[in-house]
């Protein structure tokens, strides 16, 4: 991937709008959370549905604009993933652990922004966790190939 | 209900299911999603916060299953700064001190645990699978956002039926 040397800018400012938006939302806030998981106020509800609609005005309008993305020359894809049981141990594991903490990844990151300190052992806990399927999947796994690196 | 529902009553329901009003959360949700558009727009890339996890151990470890995320690992690292950075700004501008959850840290960090696994196995989290795949109209993350939300439903009114809070 030859990268524009606007690319990592273009992805801060994503990701700055991005936590902007975490924050005003009061995802941040497990307590907000886990009052949606528990009926109390469904609020999450919007939160996901207009990011997901804006996202999805994206993924469906821009590649009947043009045919690559200015700053990588990709071409716009959606974001799809191949079902298989994973989707569903691995979603069951998700639901477990955001149900027990009201803390999801990008929420949590946010949450750090907003000072609140004691998100570092979900942070934590998420990077052992990360750690954890990665020794296991490699266990039985056959020889490591390594990726080429490009960057 | 036939139809006859009154208007006071419709709006007490409103209320008891958004006690906090709803634009909160759809404004955050449209800068969520404007964040996306900003990354996918000018680069084809639908950003997703977990992979992060993976592709930041890639630095201190060898394994296969993170090297494969070498090339991206830059990117990711600089979108999860962005992040962090975002609400920072708005704590600054809108937030008065610092804001602490009263969240037991033992729930947070075993749930933790829990979501750095599930993520990863189930190949994306609430902006993979929530916001890119479902805006996507993908079937995977349709699928894999029904089951997450019920399963956590039913732990969250465990836990709180157990009597643990906050």
């Amino acid at each position: 991937m030859s990268q524009s040397r606007w690319f990592l800018p273009v992805v801060l400012l994503g990701g700055l709008l991005f936590g902007f938006g975490l924050a005003v939302s009061t995802m941040t806030h497990p307590e907000v959370v886990l009052a949606f998981l528990t009926g109390a106020d469904l609020g999450l509800v919007f939160v996901m549905g207009g990011g997901s609609v804006v996202a999805g005005l994206a993924f469906w309008g821009l590649p009947r604009l043009r045919g690559s993305a200015p700053l990588t020359g990709d071409s716009y894809g959606r974001r799809l993933r191949s079902f298989d049981r994973n989707v569903l141990i691995g979603g069951s594991i998700f639901g477990v652990g955001w149900g027990l903490s009201g803390i999801c990844p990008g929420a949590a990151y946010a949450s750090l922004g907003i000072g609140n300190w004691p998100i570092l052992y979900g942070i934590g806990g998420m990077v052992i966790g990360a750690y954890l399927q990665g020794w296991y999947r490699s266990l039985g796994a056959p020889a490591p190939v390594r990726t080429p690196a490009d960057d | 209900m036939n139809g006859g529902m009154s208007m006071l009553a419709q709006m007490s329901l409103l209320e008891a299911a958004f006690p906090n009003g709803i634009a909160p959360y759809a404004l955050g949700g449209l800068l969520i999603g404007l964040g996306v558009v900003v990354i996918y727009g000018m680069s084809g890339i639908a950003p997703g916060a977990s992979t992060f996890l993976e592709s930041t151990l890639s630095y201190v470890s060898s394994q296969a299953r993170f090297q494969r995320y070498r090339s991206s690992r830059g990117w990711r690292l600089v979108f999860t700064l962005g992040i962090v950075g975002g609400a920072a700004v708005y704590a600054l501008v809108f937030q008065e001190g610092v804001w602490v959850t009263e969240v037991q840290p033992w729930r947070l960090f075993a749930g933790g645990i829990l979501v750095g696994i599930g993520t990863r196995v189930g190949k994306g989290c609430t902006s993979g699978h929530g916001i890119c795949g479902i805006g996507s109209v993908s079937r995977t993350s349709i699928v894999g956002v029904v089951v997450f939300v019920a399963v956590a439903a039913v732990t969250a009114n465990l836990v709180a039926f157990a009597g643990v809070s906050p």
